[in-house]
């Protein structure tokens, strides 16, 4: 996995509540059997004029120029900041994928779906979350500037506005671990093996019905 | 010491290990699995050299890209028809328990064939690549969807690394009236708690009218409990999960039955277990719902009119309504009984077991479709259910109505397959997602229940069902 340390990034604002996974994913994208080559569908129904289908080459659709991660001045956006409940709806790890396949490393929202929420960290992408009425500043901020930084410290669980002022958040140290040091989850686990093999073995003792 | 929930129970029995800040290793019982979110699992698997900890703990399915009629030409697309055939190849290589390739008789969605075939038990834990494997918490189960990366951490180590949630007591007390579902139990939570009120939480369903419904309307609700964003839905095993999973096919057998049982019935929560939160409905007070926007919680009693962004405060969730009304093609106070549909779709993992397609067909029966409406699919959640309709004459009824009778699979749920709307096209659906382009781009979708979408079908508008007993 990708690790992540810090972050001087550019703001994109996306001012809608509840924003599910088909929407940052369209399902026709879903067919693929790989685990890259998303990010040029990324709200795939908001960006673009025409209906998107995949292997299509999006360098020649027509863009939605309502759309504002269609403005040039978002094209190296690397900070994703979103309202309530972000990527609710279906697990699909394409979601966080395609974020991650536009440029994206860190999600800022007051709050998120837990399956999508989790499923960020799998795949190197910082979520975090703040406090409402910050949120609203920063929104207000960020459409406000041509270009708007935020600079996002995981080792100090950090992040710094352009004004200076910051504001910490929280990370469980097992995610911080993974992250910063972009481990393998399933090679962490397997250092227990011994662990789940005894589990496994007490567990069909009480349970026989649950191994035939 | 205060006792325990269901929820905890569940938890505690399959702790592998815990770290201080929480983190803990869970085992998983069993593992289900479908196409669309288990390739890039394989695929990681295959580079790292890793074989599945124990295969026979999977159960899976195509379901999601398969077509509904003309089996015979097969997958006509062909990156979906890879990514089926992918599925075969996988299982072949990895193994499983049991599969169900697409054109098996017993093929269908995958939280339809679970529970179907005894591979769903209380006091298991359950995960599947899919957010609506809350389903399976209707057994008494800790059931819930996981990411493609944890699909191959299940994959790889049979365990899942996670941190205990909340836990919610939803209580429905009372008798629900004629033409009042399982599905508008859930539909009504989510009005009320809002798509993000179950985030964090596991919610326990329980109550005199939760009780009261089959195991059927238990999956029902235990799968729209992902709608309410809890990740988990549970409902306490009882006489009834027992009646049902008696002599399915992976069942416990013999002795293992009755130990099996015994166990079973010490998972329900304890009477002096507290909870983390409680919200309480009484059964008297649903109606059929009707969603009119473009998320679950978007939702209103047949009686009512849709909303008006003019009497909202908070300027973000006015800004909500006037999108979901744009996009919907609706008005503002429109009675929802005036809302025309173009089409209607009977089944997905919320609505397509026999008691579903029962009482659709009970509305059906010796009624026409209205000439105005284009389709209305009838979807069965497996060859199973598909079969024993047709034993009780119930796909007669349909196509006597102009219904069409289709194979299992998730089609219109979330139209991968061909089965969809065109842009503009309004449909009566029984499945649990109403969000934009989710049953085909710029189609508009409103979640009923079976009863209700056959209503529909018959008038081209929605109806109180109530009046058509
Ligand atoms: S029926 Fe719909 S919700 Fe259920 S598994 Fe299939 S696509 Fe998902």
């Amino acid at each position: 996995m990708k690790s992540f340390k810090q972050l001087k990034g550019l703001v994109f604002p996306l001012d809608r509540a509840n924003v599910d996974t088909d929407a940052i994913i369209p399902k026709q994208f879903l067919k693929s059997i790989k685990r890259s080559g998303f990010g040029p569908y990324l709200f795939d129904e908001w960006r673009y004029l025409d209906h998107g289908e995949p292997d299509m080459d999006c360098t020649k659709r027509p863009l939605n120029p309502d759309f504002l991660l269609n403005q040039t001045r978002y094209r190296t956006a690397q900070i994703l900041l979103a309202r309530d409940n972000f990527g609710c709806g279906s697990s699909r790890e394409h979601a966080p994928w395609a974020i991650e396949g536009f440029g994206f490393q860190v999600i800022i929202a007051p709050s998120f779906a837990d399956i999508f929420f989790g499923n960020c960290y799998k795949n190197g992408l910082l979520p975090i979350v703040a406090p409402a009425d910050l949120v609203e500043r920063l929104f207000r901020e960020s459409l406000a500037s041509e270009a708007y930084l935020l600079e996002v410290d995981l080792e100090r669980q950090k992040v710094t506005l352009p004004s200076g002022d910051a504001f910490g958040f929280d990370i469980t140290p097992h995610r911080k671990h993974c992250l910063l040091n972009g481990l393998d989850e399933i090679g962490l686990t397997l250092q227990q093996a011994d662990k789940i093999r005894a589990f496994e073995a007490r567990h069909k003792s009480a349970q026989p019905w649950l191994f035939a | 010491m205060a006792g325990k929930t269901l929820y905890d129970k569940l938890w505690d029995s399959h702790i592998v290990s815990e770290e201080s800040d929480g983190t803990c290793l869970i085992y998983i019982d069993r593992h289900l699995m479908h196409e669309v979110t288990s390739p890039q699992a394989f695929e990681g698997m295959r580079l790292a050299s890793r074989l599945p900890w124990r295969k026979d703990s999977i159960v899976a399915v195509a379901d999601h890209n398969t077509p509904t009629d003309h089996w015979e030409k097969g997958i006509e697309e062909p990156i979906a028809r890879l990514q089926v055939e992918t599925l075969d190849t996988n299982i072949k290589e990895f193994g499983a328990l049991v599969y169900f390739p697409f054109k098996h008789e017993n093929q269908g969605i995958i939280h339809v064939i679970g529970p179907e075939n005894g591979t769903t038990l209380p006091g298991m834990t359950v995960v599947c690549g899919d957010s609506h494997t809350s389903t399976h918490g209707a057994f008494g189960t800790l059931a819930h969807g996981i990411g493609t990366s944890e699909v191959e951490h299940v994959l790889a180590t049979q365990t899942l690394v996670a941190k205990k949630s909340k836990c919610m007591l939803v209580r429905v007390e009372g008798n629900l009236g004629q033409g009042v579902t399982a599905k508008d139990i859930a539909l009504a939570v989510i009005g009320r708690i809002g798509t993000a009120g179950g985030t964090g939480f596991a919610i326990e369903f329980g109550g005199t009218a939760i009780r009261s419904l089959s195991m059927e309307g238990r999956m029902t609700v235990c799968n729209l409990a992902i709608e309410a964003g809890a990740r988990a839905g549970l409902i306490a095993p009882d006489e009834k999960t027992v009646a049902y999973l008696k002599g399915r096919t992976f069942s416990p057998k013999g002795q293992d039955w009755d130990r099996a049982v015994a166990y079973w019935a010490t998972l329900p929560s304890d009477v002096d277990a507290s909870f983390d939160a409680m919200v309480e409905l009484k059964a008297e007070d649903i109606a059929p719902q009707v969603t009119w926007g473009t998320s679950p919680e978007q939702v209103l009693a047949v009686g009512g009119r849709v909303p008006n962004p003019a009497a909202e405060a908070d300027p973000i969730r006015r800004l909500g309504i006037e999108r979901a009304l744009h996009y919907m093609g609706l008005t503002a106070d429109m009675p929802i009984t005036e809302i025309k549909v173009d089409k209607v779709f009977i089944g997905s993992c919320t609505n397509s077991r026999i008691e579903d397609l029962r009482a659709a067909a009970g509305i059906a029966k010796g009624r026409q479709k209205a000439a105005s409406v284009n389709q209305v699919l009838v979807v069965p959640g497996s060859g199973q259910v598909k079969r024993q309709a047709e034993a009780e004459g119930l796909d007669k009824i349909f196509t006597a109505a102009g219904f069409e009778w289709r194979e299992p699979g998730c089609s219109m749920c979330l139209a991968m397959n061909a089965d969809r709307l065109i842009p503009g096209e309004r449909c009566a659906s029984t499945s649990n997602r109403n969000f934009e382009g989710r049953q085909g781009p710029g189609g508009r979708t409103h979640l009923v229940s079976p009863e209700m979408a056959a209503a529909a079908a018959i008038a081209g508008h929605f109806v109180d069902v109530r009046n058509l007993y």
